[in-house]
C-alpha cells in the first residue's frame, strides 16, 4: 500500500532499469493494482452524482438514512462472501443460510416460547454450523465451493422452509431480537443499530485481514494454495475458519434483517445470493482469489444500493436496474483481468 | 569409457555430517522412487544433487525437507535422528527449502512473503490479545536480510511479489531461506526458470551464502553451474546414490556417464 518510491542505486547495472520501467509504463494500471478499492469508489461517486442530478431527493438525509438501513443486510452478506471469495471460493448459499438463521431465531422465540437470548444464540450457532458444513465439504471432501454451496443452497432453503412450515413468523417478541432496528438519531440522520453493527463488522474483518497472520494466510491460500502449504500454512484450517466466520457474519445479517422488518420470512428477496456476489465483484475483489479489500466490497454494496434507490426514484422500470447491475459486474471482471496483468 | 571409481567416504570431510540419511525407501503405488538411498551433507559445503529424470532426486529432497515421509530409513540432523511429519517441523529444526515453484504468494508484498507462516506479532496486549502483526519490525528485518545478501535489485520491500521479475522473485525466495535456515538450505533447481544473467546473479547469491558458512544442498540440471559451485556432487540413479564425486576428480562427461549408467562409479 506504500507508494513505490524507487531509488536507483548507483551500482545497479543499466539492464536492471529495463523491466521496472516497462512495468511502470502504465501508472494508472499500477495504481488500480495497488489500491483495489479505487475503481469501485470512482463508480460509486459517478453513480451518486448522476442520480443526484436526476433527482435531488436522492441524498436528502431522510433518503440516505433509508439507503443505509437497506444496505446493511446485503452489505453484511457481501462481507462474508468477500472472505470466501478471497480464498478463491464462492458461497451460493449465503442468502439461504441467513434466512435459515433468522427463521430459527424468530421461530424459537415465537413458536417454542424460548427466551430471546438463547434463541438468538442458537440461531447464530445454526448459521455458523451451516457455514461450517460448506467449509467441511470444500476442505475435507474436496467438493469445489461452487458445487458444495449450490448443493447446500437447496438444503438450507428447504431447512428454512421446513422449520417454519413456510410461514412468516411474526410478531417477533423481545427487545433484543429487534434491537438491531433501534433508531439512533444523528442530527437529521436516522441510522439504526444494525447499520452500526455492519460498520463495526467491516472494521473488525478489515483489521483481521490486513493486520493479523490469519488475514495474510487467507490471502496466501487464495493466491496460491500450494505455495501456502509449502511455507507451512495449514490451508484446510484456514479455509474452514473462513467459512465459519462467514457463517457468523450471516447470523448478524439475519439479526439485522429481523430488526429491520420486525418479522422473519422465507420469501424475502431470492436475489440475496447473487446480490452479495455482485457487490463483492463490483467492489474489486478478484474471483480468482487472493486480492481485494473489504472497503471495496463496502463500496460495491453501496453501488448496488445507489442503483436500486436511484433507478426507483428516477421512475424508470426496474429492469434497468438489473441491466445496470449486470453490466457493472461484467465491467468489473474485465477490469480485474486487466489489472491482474500487472503480474509478470 | 570408465569413470574413476570413488566411494563416498573418500571425498567426505572428516567431520560429522550436518544432515545424513541411510537406506531411505519411498514408493508411490507401484513406483519405487527411492530404493535405499544414502546421503550426507557436511558443514559449510555446497553439495550438488544430480540425476536423470526419475532417479529419485525430487523424492529425496522432499524427504529431507519434510514434505514427504520416507517409508523406511533414517534421517539424522547433527547426529540426532529426526522424523519430520511436515514442512513446518523441518523448518523449526532449521532446514529451509527454496522450491522450484518458489512458494511465494504473488499478491503479497516481499516482507509479508518473508514472514508468511511465521509472522511476528507486536509486543504487549496489541499482539497477544488483538493479534496485531508487527509490520514495521518484519519489514525492517526483511530489508536487513536483503541488504546483507547484497540483493540490490530488491529495493522496495513493500512491493508485491507479482510485480517482480523471475530473478527478483528467486532472490526473495533465497533471501527468505537464508534468513531462517539456521542449519542448512535446500535449493531445488534455483535457476531452471531464469535467463543467463539472472542465473548468474543467483549463483553468486549461493556463493555468498556459502561464505556465511551455511551448508547448501543444490539440486540442478545445469552442469556448468553445478561444477562451478559444488564442493561435492551426489549422483542419484535408479532410486539409489550411484556415486559422490568432486569437480576436481571428475569431468562433466564422466558425471553424465555415471548419471545415465554408461559408466559405474
Amino acid at each position: 500500500m506504500t507508494e513505490g518510491a524507487v531509488t536507483t542505486t548507483a551500482g545497479t547495472p543499466p539492464e536492471e532499469a529495463g523491466p521496472p520501467a516497462r512495468r511502470r509504463a502504465n501508472p494508472f494500471q499500477a495504481m488500480l493494482h495497488a489500491h483495489p478499492s479505487l475503481s469501485p469508489l470512482a463508480v460509486l461517486v459517478v453513480a451518486a452524482v448522476v442520480f443526484d442530478l436526476i433527482n435531488n431527493r436522492m441524498f436528502s438525509p431522510g433518503n440516505l438514512s433509508i439507503m443505509l438501513q437497506q444496505v446493511a443486510v446485503i452489505g453484511l452478506l457481501a462481507l462474508g462472501q468477500t472472505i470466501i471469495i478471497l480464498t478463491a471460493g464462492i458461497d451460493l448459499s449465503v442468502g439461504a443460510i441467513m434466512i435459515f438463521g433468522q427463521m430459527v431465531m424468530a421461530g424459537l422465540a415465537i413458536n417454542s416460547g424460548m427466551p430471546v437470548v438463547p434463541a438468538l444464540i442458537l440461531g447464530t450457532l445454526v448459521a455458523v454450523l451451516a457455514g461450517g458444513i460448506n467449509g467441511v465439504l470444500a476442505t475435507r471432501f474436496n467438493v469445489p465451493p461452487f458445487i458444495a454451496t449450490l448443493g447446500t443452497l437447496g438444503v438450507f432453503t428447504a431447512a428454512g422452509l421446513k422449520y417454519a412450515n413456510g410461514q412468516t413468523l411474526t410478531p417477533v417478541p423481545g427487545s433484543l431480537l429487534l434491537w438491531t432496528g433501534t433508531v439512533i438519531r444523528l442530527g437529521s440522520f436516522n441510522i439504526t443499530v444494525g447499520v452500526v453493527l455492519t460498520i463495526a463488522l467491516y472494521i473488525i474483518i478489515g483489521y483481521c485481514l490486513g493486520r493479523t497472520a490469519w488475514g495474510k494466510h487467507v490471502y496466501a491460500v487464495g493466491d496460491d494454495p500450494e505455495a501456502a502449504r509449502l511455507v507451512g500454512i495449514r490451508s484446510s484450517r484456514t479455509l474452514l475458519s473462513v467459512y465459519l466466520v462467514a457463517g457468523l457474519i450471516y447470523a448478524v445479517a439475519a439479526w439485522v434483517q429481523i430488526g429491520r422488518t420486525g418479522d422473519a420470512s422465507t420469501d424475502i428477496s431470492s436475489t440475496l445470493n447473487l446480490d452479495s456476489i455482485t457487490a463483492v465483484v463490483i467492489g474489486g475483489v478478484s474471483l480468482f482469489g487472493g486480492r481485494g479489500v473489504v472497503l471495496g466490497t463496502l463500496f460495491g454494496a453501496l453501488i448496488v444500493q445507489v442503483f436500486q434507490t436511484g433507478i426507483s426514484l428516477a421512475g424508470v422500470q426496474e429492469l434497468y436496474q438489473e441491466l445496470a447491475e449486470g453490466l457493472l459486474v461484467i465491467a468489473a471482471v474485465i477490469l480485474d483481468q486487466w489489472i491482474r496483468r500487472v503480474r509478470r | 569409457m570408465t569413470a574413476e571409481t570413488t566411494s563416498p567416504r573418500q571425498n567426505a570431510p572428516a567431520t560429522r555430517p550436518v544432515l545424513a540419511a541411510t537406506g531411505l525407501f519411498k514408493s508411490y503405488g507401484r513406483v519405487d522412487a527411492l530404493r535405499g538411498t544414502d546421503f550426507e551433507l557436511y558443514p559449510g559445503e555446497i553439495l550438488a544433487v544430480i540425476g536423470d529424470n526419475g532417479a529419485g532426486k525430487s523424492t529425496l529432497i522432499r524427504c529431507l525437507s519434510g514434505a514427504e515421509t520416507p517409508d523406511a530409513g533414517t534421517i539424522t540432523l547433527d547426529g540426532r535422528p529426526v522424523h519430520f511429519r511436515d514442512v513446518q517441523q523441518a523448518k523449526q529444526a532449521g532446514i529451509e527449502t527454496v522450491y522450484q515453484t518458489l512458494a511465494v504468494s504473488p499478491a503479497l508484498d516481499i516482507a509479508t512473503n518473508f514472514y508468511l507462516g511465521r509472522e511476528v506479532r507486536k509486543k504487549g496486549p496489541l499482539g497477544s490479545v488483538f493479534r496485531m502483526l508487527d509490520t514495521t519490525a518484519m519489514r525492517r528485518m526483511a530489508r536487513e536480510q536483503v541488504t546483507k545478501l547484497g540483493i540490490e535489485t530488491l529495493q522496495d520491500i513493500t512491493q508485491a511479489v507479482e510485480t517482480l521479475s523471475g530473478g527478483q522473485r528467486q532472490a526473495v525466495a533465497v533471501a527468505r531461506a537464508a534468513a531462517f535456515g539456521s542449519k542448512l538450505i535446500i535449493m531445488d533447481e534455483p535457476t531452471a526458470a531464469l535467463g543467463v544473467r539472472e542465473s548468474g546473479q543467483v549463483d553468486s547469491l549461493i556463493r555468498r551464502l556459502k561464505d556465511e558458512g551455511i551448508p547448501i544442498i543444490l539440486i540442478s540440471h545445469d552442469m556448468p553451474s553445478v561444477f562451478a559451485l559444488a564442493d561435492r556432487i551426489h549422483i542419484q540413479r535408479l532410486g539409489r546414490r550411484a556415486a559422490v564425486i568432486t569437480p576436481q576428480t571428475h569431468t562433466m562427461e564422466q558425471a553424465v556417464a555415471i548419471m545415465t549408467g554408461a559408466a559405474t562409479a
